[in-house]
């Protein structure tokens, strides 16, 4: 399943969305952004409530396929600019982080 | 053998909007080099694990990555306060990071670890009160 397809299907808030037609293959959920480098895999959605500049290069380098951001969180506007720049998909809901990962689990 | 290409960069300490960035350049280059996306995943992960730290910790310092035709090689050296007890440092979970700094999603204790996982080869020559060098290797095949 394609990112843009899990948009639309669960009605996820694009916030940067360089790359709609990267494929999501599972999912990873943490906030710890060591935790998230050293056990997500490529192409995973990475759920996570963190939001800050750095979020953008984890999920960069760890060449995940889109950040969920859970419970409604937001990103500033610098933070969607640099993602945008380097190629991270970004989308936001306002479901809790379970919720979202029980969604994806059942979807790839 | 002996000719490598080499990648340099100086890491800004403090600075923790802009920490990543020579990763992220890395992760570039080797693209654009035709690597192997995981060899390009494993250098560029450990890369950013060690940029972090010279950030959070030895207030910047400096960074090489050395490609060669067999393997990369990554040198990450600072001037910062050096580490006390290396195997405490390396085990998971261990951290001395601020809680400044773990409310930006760090100081799990894991950027070591990490940089021992993603490589295949991983020397620490520290002293205290003079600084870190790390150096590690991803063999090409």
């Amino acid at each position: 399943m394609t990112v843009q397809q899990i948009i639309e299907k669960f009605n996820f808030s694009p916030l940067s969305l360089p790359c709609p037609e990267r494929e999501v293959s599972g999912g990873y959920t943490g906030d710890l952004l060591s935790w998230v480098m050293g056990r997500a895999s490529q192409d995973n959605a990475w759920i996570t409530i963190m939001s800050n500049i750095n979020i953008v290069a984890v999920a960069s380098l760890s060449d995940v396929s889109v950040v969920i951001l859970a419970e409604g969180v937001s990103a500033d506007s610098g933070v969607l600019e640099t993602a945008e720049q380097k190629g991270v998909n970004i989308v936001s809901s306002e479901l809790p982080a379970f919720e979202i990962a029980v969604r994806i689990a059942d979807s790839v | 053998m002996s000719e490598f290409l080499n990648f340099h960069f100086d890491v800004d300490g403090e600075n923790f909007v802009s920490a990543g960035q020579a990763s992220v350049q890395v992760k570039k280059n080797l693209r654009e080099l035709g690597l192997p996306p995981e060899i390009i995943r494993q250098v560029s992960i450990a890369m950013y694990e060690g940029e972090i730290n010279m950030v959070i910790h030895a207030g910047g310092g400096v960074a090489d990555v050395n490609v060669y035709e067999d393997r990369i090689v990554i040198i990450l050296a600072d001037t910062g306060p050096g580490i006390k007890d290396i195997e405490l440092a390396m085990t998971e979970g261990y951290s001395t990071a601020t809680d400044n700094v773990r409310s930006l999603g760090f100081g799990a204790g894991m950027g070591l670890p990490n940089m021992k996982r993603y490589t295949d080869e991983m020397t620490i020559e520290s002293e205290v009160g003079k600084g870190t060098t790390i150096t590690m290797c991803v063999y090409l095949k």
